[in-house]
């Protein structure tokens, strides 16, 4: 009765500080400005279906591709299992479904300690290529500290959790081979799972049935614990993409990659310019919506979707190990644009409630985290988009940046105002005359 | 041989009206290297007789580097003005030997009042062969060498053109060998995002010096591209590796016309 009570109120415990965390997150992206994404479900759901679920985009570099498809896995069938430990937990009863479920279960949990095990050795595997190993796109200067850490604990939390589950299954096994076991009595003198029953008896075979019951426990707690420990973690960590992957593939861009926004405000003040019955001295019409700012120079700038869009991060740096700014040495890198607005969004959500609405600290994203020198280095080849395998798309916060840049404080590199000015004068990006166009036609 | 270019206007005063409008964009009208593309995508043309036009002088910049310098304004004007005149010319076919063209007029100018059906070069040298239309001399020019592609990212990644070119690259009586980096994975020659016109920020390296190893990896003789900021990039990158003898830098309509024997 004890343990039943216990469960339900760390359970309770559990969802509802992850709810209230996911609420603030929700909360935070509603900061970033409209955006339409309504349209097109069809075509959005298939998109979901083979990026977020099928992982379609990891498959470009193979090898990581198939450990974290091991990880994934692992962890969407243990799904099943955990159903099982909730309804144990709540009811008391001991392994519910082996009853019900019969050569299916055994089935069923042989598969997931399997899996279990595939994820074992991919995670060491990715311990290892991030600590020992060393991989550039894993420890290049935005990774130290904090993402580093995060990183580490996420795979180190994960192998916690696979051993509990071959402590639980290992310990039952032994228990229910002495005919002691809680699960149902099924006669076969084994709980026949592929593993943990070598497993079990090899480790455990040899305690008394009192350190089994413990361990066995010790092996179910900390599963459901650790299950708790990262549902919690997932608000505070870039590993929140396990959950953030869905929505923000169903919610791509599913236009041409090359095709920048159209700036809609921009275009009622051309058309005005463009219009010779237009009156210059016009009073903006009754009511009429205080005009936004051009461009980004905060995260609040930004639509939803970009903010949405650093919230799906994982910092796996596909997009920098594939971007030629970085990859020749300039300070740009997309994954560090992404973290840098993922914490300016927190930090602005975090004084909104605090503070309210209105309270500006004094900072921006543009300036105070990400710098002029970083956006002035794309070449806008998207690169970075291609590679996301999320459908991240770190491109448009850095026009967006841009446009704020240029068209708010006219701030530029000295070589593109001339190239700006050019295109006004006479129609072209360099200083030839309009009228010498055709010339070509005529030269040898 | 002279070229045949007729204007829209001396079209409009003829009272035809040409299949297709060939933009010619400010490269390929001022650059002294991308005249070159220009005039051998017309050679193309002609051979083909094919029913086409440019603005000539009432051609404007399509403001594409405006846009993606972060300047809205100075990109909608651009697009405006150059949308009256198109309209203007009942134009409904574009074909343009720039990416960057390409990109703008057939994604961004719908928004702005503009649809037209627009296709790169290569596209249209690919149906003008299919047709039948332009037969390529054997052997010829290129027997026996090697050809690389570089993807322009306004044509590959931007607008997942990556075959056209290619299937030109393989009429040719000549070997076609791929860079590591291609297609999906190409990597930028450095010049994209309004970087054509301003020196890279502080690195360690040139971007298109990077790239050009990645060509030179290969040993081809001749690095292709379909685009005329590309094609100044990766001749700049040969240059830098005193190369210039050794390999050649030619956009696909200056391959083809070549083994047309145009």
């Amino acid at each position: 009765m004890v343990s039943i009570a216990a469960f339900a109120i760390i359970s309770l415990a559990g969802f509802g500080f992850f709810a209230w965390n996911m609420l603030k997150i929700r909360s935070n992206i509603r900061l970033g400005r409209d955006l339409d994404r309504s349209d097109n479900s069809g075509e959005r759901w298939k998109t979901m279906t083979l990026v977020a679920l099928g992982q379609k985009k990891m498959f470009t570099r193979p090898i990581p591709a198939l450990l974290h498809f091991a990880i994934y896995a692992a962890f969407v069938i243990t799904q099943i299992e955990l159903i099982e430990i909730v309804v144990d937990g709540l009811s008391g009863s001991h392994r519910v479904f082996r009853e019900a479920l019969g050569g299916f279960y055994t089935f069923m949990v042989s598969f997931i300690e399997i899996l279990s095990l595939l994820a074992l050795v991919a995670t060491v595997i990715f311990l290892s290529r991030r600590n020992l190993l060393k991989l550039p796109r894993l420890n290049m200067k935005e990774m130290k500290g904090w993402p580093k850490m995060d990183a580490n604990l996420i795979l180190f939390m994960e192998i916690v959790l696979v051993c509990c589950i071959f402590t639980m299954n290992g310990a039952d096994e032994v228990l229910y081979n002495r005919g002691i076991s809680h699960a149902a009595d099924l006669g076969e003198g084994s709980l026949g799972f592929s593993l943990s029953s070598y497993l079990g008896p090899f480790i455990f075979g040899d305690m008394n049935d009192g350190t089994l019951h413990t361990l066995e426990r010790i092996g179910w707690w900390g599963h459901i614990a650790m299950v708790f420990a990262f549902l919690n973690y997932l608000p505070y960590s870039k590993h929140l993409h396990i959950l953030f992957a869905f929505p923000n593939t169903y919610y791509s861009n599913l236009e041409a990659k090359g095709r920048l926004t159209n700036m809609e405000s921009v275009t009622t003040e051309v058309k005005l310019m463009m219009d010779p019955t237009a009156d210059p001295f016009a009073a903006p019409a009754e009511g009429a919506a205080e005009p936004q700012r051009f461009g980004a120079k905060d995260a609040t700038d930004l639509t939803w979707k970009n903010l949405m869009d650093s919230y799906s991060c994982t910092e796996c740096g596909r997009c920098t190990s594939s971007c030629p700014a970085n990859i020749t040495g300039k300070l740009l890198s997309p994954r560090k644009i992404m973290m840098d607005t993922r914490d300016r969004i927190e930090e602005i959500g975090n004084n909104v409630r605090k503070h309210g609405k209105d309270h500006d600290d004094g900072k921006s994203l543009l300036g105070d985290y990400i710098t002029e020198e970083e956006i002035w280095a794309c070449t806008s080849c998207n690169a970075c988009v291609q590679e996301c395998p999320v459908n991240i798309d770190p491109l448009s916060i850095i026009v967006d940046l841009r446009r704020y840049l240029v068209m708010e404080e006219s701030k530029m590199p000295t070589e593109l105002t001339g190239m700006l000015t050019n295109i006004e004068n006479n129609g072209a990006p360099w200083q030839f005359s309009p009228a010498d166009r055709l010339n070509w036609k005529d030269e040898a | 041989m002279s070229l045949h270019v007729p204007t829209m206007a001396e079209k409009m005063a003829a009272g035809e009206s040409p299949e297709i409008l060939f933009w010619v964009g400010c490269s390929g009208s001022f650059d002294d290297r991308a005249k070159k593309i220009t005039k051998a995508l017309v050679k193309i043309l002609n051979e083909c007789k094919v029913d086409f036009a440019v603005l000539g002088t009432e051609e404007n910049c399509t403001g594409d580097p405006a846009k993606r310098a972060g300047n809205e304004f100075t990109f909608q004007m651009q697009a405006m003005m150059n949308i009256q005149v198109l309209e203007g010319y009942e134009v409904k076919k574009i074909v343009t030997a720039c990416p960057h063209c390409f990109n703008t007029l057939k994604n961004e100018y719908p928004e702005l009042g503009g649809s037209y059906e627009v296709i790169h070069h290569t596209q249209l040298i690919q149906e003008l062969i299919n047709q039948g239309k332009l037969a390529l001399k054997d052997g010829g020019t290129f027997k026996g060498k090697k050809i690389t592609f570089h993807d322009p990212c306004y044509l590959g990644r931007a607008n997942d053109v990556y075959d056209a070119p290619r299937s030109l690259i393989e009429k040719l009586d000549a070997e076609m060998v791929e860079m590591k980096r291609c297609k999906t994975k190409g990597l930028c020659c450095g010049a994209g995002g309004a970087q054509m016109f301003k020196e890279a920020e502080k690195g360690n390296k040139e971007i298109n010096v990077e790239r050009t190893e990645d060509a030179l990896e290969t040993k081809a003789d001749v690095i292709a591209t379909g685009c005329p900021f590309c094609n100044t990039m990766m001749t700049d990158g040969v240059k830098n590796f005193n190369k210039e003898n050794e390999i050649e830098v030619l956009d696909v309509a200056e391959l083809i016309a070549n083994a047309a024997d145009l």
